[in-house]
């Protein structure tokens, strides 16, 4: 294993909420300026922390959506969970000019920056796709040209994070190729995927393993389960794989 | 505290855990899973588990041998960096003080190791003295290869990385050296009474 990794204090910081940028109905991106932030990589996450008025703290992480290139901002992309906590206030509550506590950047493994050279895939599902953002975010902002293929799975058009911008980054024709699989419902005309993702599928859309693409899979449990060991499945190395998942239990 | 959440109430139902859930956690029913990688499906033909290291004479079991050993069930609470805390885990397992009984070391630490790659370190004095097994049953049922099956180590008083999911071997260790997430800036030892999460705190 590499030992790579800066070891730094963790600081809490008070970040001001600069815009709140309406996603799809449940999803919210928090723009926010955060003082002297130490700078992150793509992929990494933060922690954030709510305090109520007699001192009831709740922490959840969260990933961080934008490029390590927008100095000073820092996007968070979240996604209001009906039984959560912390995520419908971060959604519904929480407006441009209010203070956020958080602190990071946190994790170190499942990253990656622009220096590579390998052709990267990424599988995202629902909103696993907002660290895998942040890649291709970075990727466009030092003009890379690595070879990157994004296959993201929602349930329908209008739950895409994101879908201006996927358009317009897999339009500028410099090796970024986005692919959607709609689980739930299709536009009239739809002639893209429509079913969850599967080995099948995998095999269409991922780069072959003797490309030795590094791969990301983000998403809930059940999703990463079958992405990761279908791609292991399909001759893929399994030390090319990096996973991020996260449950229904969030909050 | 001088900071406010403007607007945040939260919702505390965990508020009567009665003193059972570390500062920052919250309480979950369900059993989030987290790893960094694909999950490895080892065989129990092809299974051992090994104690290395600093040790005169290595031990190594094979899946038949290691179920023949005295085994425990034990019931515990689980603490997630990710934040979420569930109470009354139930586990069978064999103590590490079993694996490690009679063994002549100057060890004062242990790396835990797994398929896959995954490793994490560990203070000797924190998987002895009944605080530690390689628990292979959860809830009463084979534990699944998404939660670290055939065995993963169990260390319920620190936080839930240092329990190795898919746990081959335990490497005995002169000095202190960091595992897989300590490398990546968790904390090197992990106990969430003190909130350690992260390097420094």
């Amino acid at each position: 294993m590499a030992r790579a990794a800066v070891q730094r204090r963790l600081t809490w910081r008070l970040a001001e909420v600069a815009a709140v940028i309406a996603e799809t109905p449940r999803v919210r991106s928090l723009v926010l300026a955060v003082p002297d932030w130490p700078g992150h990589l793509a992929g990494q996450h933060v922690d954030v922390r709510l305090t109520a008025e007699d001192g009831y703290q709740a922490q959840r992480s969260y990933s961080i959506s934008s490029a390590p290139d927008d100095e000073g901002r820092l996007t968070l992309t979240v996604e209001r969970l009906e039984d959560g906590e912390v995520s419908p206030y971060l959604t519904d509550e929480l407006r441009a000019g209010d203070e956020l506590e958080l602190r990071g950047p946190i994790g170190g493994y499942f990253v990656w920056q622009a220096s590579g050279t390998d052709p990267i895939l990424l599988v995202g599902g629902g909103s696993g796709v907002c660290p895998l953002m942040a890649m291709l975010r970075h990727r466009a902002a030092r003009s890379s040209t690595v070879p990157a293929r994004l296959l993201y799975s929602a349930r329908d058009l209008g739950d895409v994070i994101y879908r201006p911008e996927l358009d317009r980054l897999a339009a500028a024709g410099d090796g970024a190729e986005v692919t959607l699989t709609l689980t739930r419902a299709r536009p009239p005309g739809w002639t893209g995927y429509g079913r969850r993702v599967d080995a099948e599928m995998l095999a269409e859309v991922a780069w072959p393993p003797e490309r030795r693409p590094l791969t990301f899979v983000c998403g809930p449990t059940p999703f990463v389960e079958l992405v990761a060991g279908s791609l292991v499945a399909l001759g893929h190395d399994p030390g090319r794989i990096k996973t991020e998942r996260f449950g229904p239990t969030g909050g | 505290m001088t900071f406010v959440s403007r607007g945040f109430r939260g919702r505390r139902r965990d508020r009567d855990a009665g003193g059972r859930l570390p500062p920052g956690q919250y309480v979950t029913r369900g059993f989030p899973v987290l790893s960094a990688g694909p999950t490895p499906h080892t065989p129990p033909a092809e299974w051992t588990f090994s104690i290395t290291g600093e040790v005169d004479e290595p031990r190594r079991w094979t899946w038949d041998e290691f179920h023949a050993l005295p085994m425990e069930t034990v019931t515990r609470d689980i603490h997630c960096v990710t934040k979420w805390s569930k109470f009354d885990t139930v586990w069978k397992g064999v103590s590490v003080d079993v694996l490690l009984d009679g063994i002549d070391t100057a060890a004062e630490y242990v790396m835990a190791f797994s398929d896959g790659g995954y490793t994490t370190n560990l203070p000797l004095e924190d998987v002895t003295g009944g605080k530690a097994w390689v628990a292979f049953d959860f809830d009463d049922q084979p534990l699944e290869p998404q939660h670290g099956g055939p065995a993963r180590l169990l260390v319920p008083h620190l936080y839930f990385w240092k329990s190795a999911k898919w746990v081959r071997g335990l490497r005995l260790m002169a000095e202190d050296a960091p595992g897989f997430w300590e490398t990546y800036g968790y904390h090197m030892y992990g106990d969430p009474w003190r909130e350690q999460r992260y390097s420094g705190d």
